[in-house]
């Protein structure tokens, strides 16, 4: 990260730092300047105006009176999503979805990505070759459900953990990573001291993987919080639904609010309207909070990845 | 025994000593190191069975789909459904949809993270400059359903923040989603809104490996910083935006069913109507199991074809390639 904030010509700015710049120079900053403050703006305002909208009574938000900082605060929203049993169901199924998906995919990624790394390793490039042509060409969504089908994962719990485990990019992140990072001569002393693949793979291998089993980690959680189309064709009871699945009913197809009195329904409208924003903040809420301490750690997996290998 | 003989007997002797030691390593290697085989045996497993079985599964798509005969029972009927697809008037349509989104948001989301990582790259300001990459970077993290929720939400007619806006400042009311010709941008705005920032990231390290003595010989010849970033700096990013030039190309066909699927409504369907969502509708919600494979194979084959296409041109034109 720091790499990318220090730009190089700074360096000759700070010697040359007595010659103004040109006009043309100046007017050019003064634009980018504008330019990259109204992007700010456009990206930062949208997620303002959600989190103003969901702390603000019903009547402000349906009345358009927001429209940047709350009016009439209230967590009104944020006790009827907390009191929506739909809605507690599918963040515990998503946070058990998150927690054994990330598992199962790290471990299965670093699997097939250590092996790749290594140079001795017979028929490296054709299994190399092997797992990126799914990347180039696939069944298509029938036939892949039909396996599932096949399988008996259809409505279980599996389904959503299995079928996607790992994804090719991953492997692909990872095994750059070793090779890059671990040096070769590290397994042939192994080798010779006649220790174990695995054990060399616990005891050497992990410890040093940690950056590149974080950045793993992060997306596949990320991946897997976010989810909701495998949900969408592999389950069928409510009660396995992760989050997002739940938020669709709710959201877009504007069900699952429930019972509506004819007599409140305008306040039920509105609450309804609430409720949808208090829902955007709680669903985005665990992956925003620790998105600022993860960061680095995306743009570290964007740049390993992007190492050509 | 002439010469030539001898020298070609030799020849093979020594090729095939050589064969027999590369096999001689190969077993000592798999008999040393069989815990690595052991290793991959489970991520091979789950890409035979999750992707390699789909792909024979895609046959499919030549024959009539028999749920109790299964797919190697059914019985053959040739082109039979791909047929129906070129002779069906959605083709086209829903051809002209998936090309049109996908172009569109290939010649506005290509261009847009670069240009944002150039902008980014000028400014002296650290902290400003993190602050906007921060903030850019966050709404890659919004899951689709609730992006699309935001969307709907913003552009509701009635209850909506832009038209509460538009109402202030004397304009009509206008439902957004309703209308086939404004569904496009939606869609591909709303997308770069969201991924200009994660997308900026290869650039902005592209761009801090380029070589300072580059700037400090553009800034001796008297350049501008306009002329800096055409000179140097757009040169030094080529790679990097030719790799995913392509792979953008590579994904023409398989614009987000997710995001496309969710903001369609019975209103916009005329311009929202893709290849994967109509496969979605034809496949699993009206159970037509052959017909919806031979349309989503058609769709794979017309996304390699590309693919294949563009990396071989861009090796020919830059010398860069996937491969």
């Amino acid at each position: 990260m720091s790499e990318l904030q220090s730009h190089p010509s700074r360096l000759v700015d700070k010697r040359k730092h007595t010659i103004r710049e040109s006009f043309g120079d100046r007017v050019f900053m003064t634009v980018t300047y504008i330019i990259l403050t109204v992007v700010l703006i456009a990206v930062l305002y949208p997620l303002i105006y959600i989190l103003s909208s969901s702390l603000s009574s019903p009547a402000a938000v349906s009345s358009g009176k927001v429209w940047l900082w709350p009016v009439d605060i209230t967590l009104a929203g944020y006790k009827a999503v907390l009191q929506n049993d739909q809605v507690i169901t599918g963040y515990a199924n998503s946070l058990f979805y998150t927690a054994c998906g990330t598992l199962i995919s790290v471990a299965l990624t670093i699997m097939i990505a250590y092996p790749l790394s290594k140079k001795t390793f017979v028929g490296r490039s054709p299994l190399m070759m092997f797992i990126t042509f799914t990347m180039l060409f696939s069944g298509g969504l029938i036939p892949t459900y039909l396996v599932v089908k096949s399988m008996g994962l259809i409505d279980t719990r599996w389904a959503l953990l299995i079928p996607n485990a790992i994804w090719v990019w991953q492997v692909i992140i990872a095994r750059t990573f070793f090779q890059n990072s671990i040096p070769e001569e590290l397994s042939e002393a192994a080798d010779i001291d006649g220790c174990s693949d695995i054990r060399f793979i616990f005891s050497v291998i992990l410890p040093l993987a940690k950056p590149i089993v974080a950045v793993l980690s992060l997306m596949y959680a990320v991946g897997q919080w976010n989810a909701y189309f495998d949900a969408l064709i592999y389950l069928k009871s409510q009660s396995l639904y992760p989050l997002q699945l739940i938020l669709r009913s709710i959201l877009i197809l504007n069900n699952g609010t429930g019972n509506i009195d004819a007599g409140e329904m305008v306040k039920m409208q509105q609450m309804a309207e609430l409720m949808k924003f208090s829902l955007i903040v709680m669903a985005s809420l665990p992956v925003l909070v620790i998105y600022p301490f993860v960061q680095r750690y995306f743009v570290q997996g964007m740049l390993i990845g992007s190492v050509k290998g | 025994m002439n010469l030539r003989t001898t020298i070609s007997n030799a020849n093979s002797d020594v090729r095939q000593r050589r064969r027999s030691a590369v096999k001689h390593a190969v077993s000592k290697s798999l008999r040393r190191h069989w815990q690595l085989y052991l290793l991959v045996l489970p991520p091979v497993v789950y890409f035979i069975i999750f992707k390699y079985v789909p792909m024979a599964n895609a046959v499919l798509a030549f024959k009539d789909y028999n749920v109790i005969k299964g797919i190697w029972g059914s019985p053959w009927v040739g082109t039979k459904y791909f047929e129906m697809l070129f002779r069906n008037p959605a083709f086209a349509t829903l051809i002209k949809n998936t090309l049109y989104i996908s172009f569109y948001q290939l010649i506005v989301g290509f261009p847009v993270p670069i240009l944002l990582a150039l902008a980014l790259n000028e400014i002296k300001s650290a902290r400003f400059k993190k602050t906007v990459q921060m903030v850019t970077y966050a709404p890659y993290f919004i899951s689709t359903v609730v992006m699309v929720s935001i969307i709907m939400l913003f552009l509701s007619p009635r209850l909506g923040i832009v038209n509460t806006i538009a109402g202030a400042l004397g304009f009509e009311a206008v439902n957004f989603l309703g209308e086939p010709g404004l569904f496009r941008s939606i869609y591909v705005f709303s997308d770069v809104w969201q991924s200009m920032g994660y997308s900026a990231v290869i650039y902005l390290a592209a761009l801090s490996g380029i070589d300072p003595s580059l700037y400090e010989a553009a800034r001796v010849d008297g350049a501008s910083r306009f002329q800096k970033i055409v000179n140097v700096d757009l040169p030094g990013i080529l790679p990097a935006a030719v790799i995913i030039l392509i792979l953008s190309v590579g994904n023409i066909m398989a614009v987000g069913f997710e995001k496309i699927y969710l903001l369609q409504n019975p209103l916009n369907l005329s311009a929202s109507e893709i290849i994967s969502t109509y496969v979605y509708k034809m496949g699993l919600l009206n159970a037509n199991y052959s017909f919806a494979t031979a349309v989503g194979l058609f769709n794979s084959l017309i996304n390699l074809i590309l693919l294949l296409t563009v990396n071989a041109a861009a090796k020919r034109l830059s010398n860069t390639s996937l491969w």
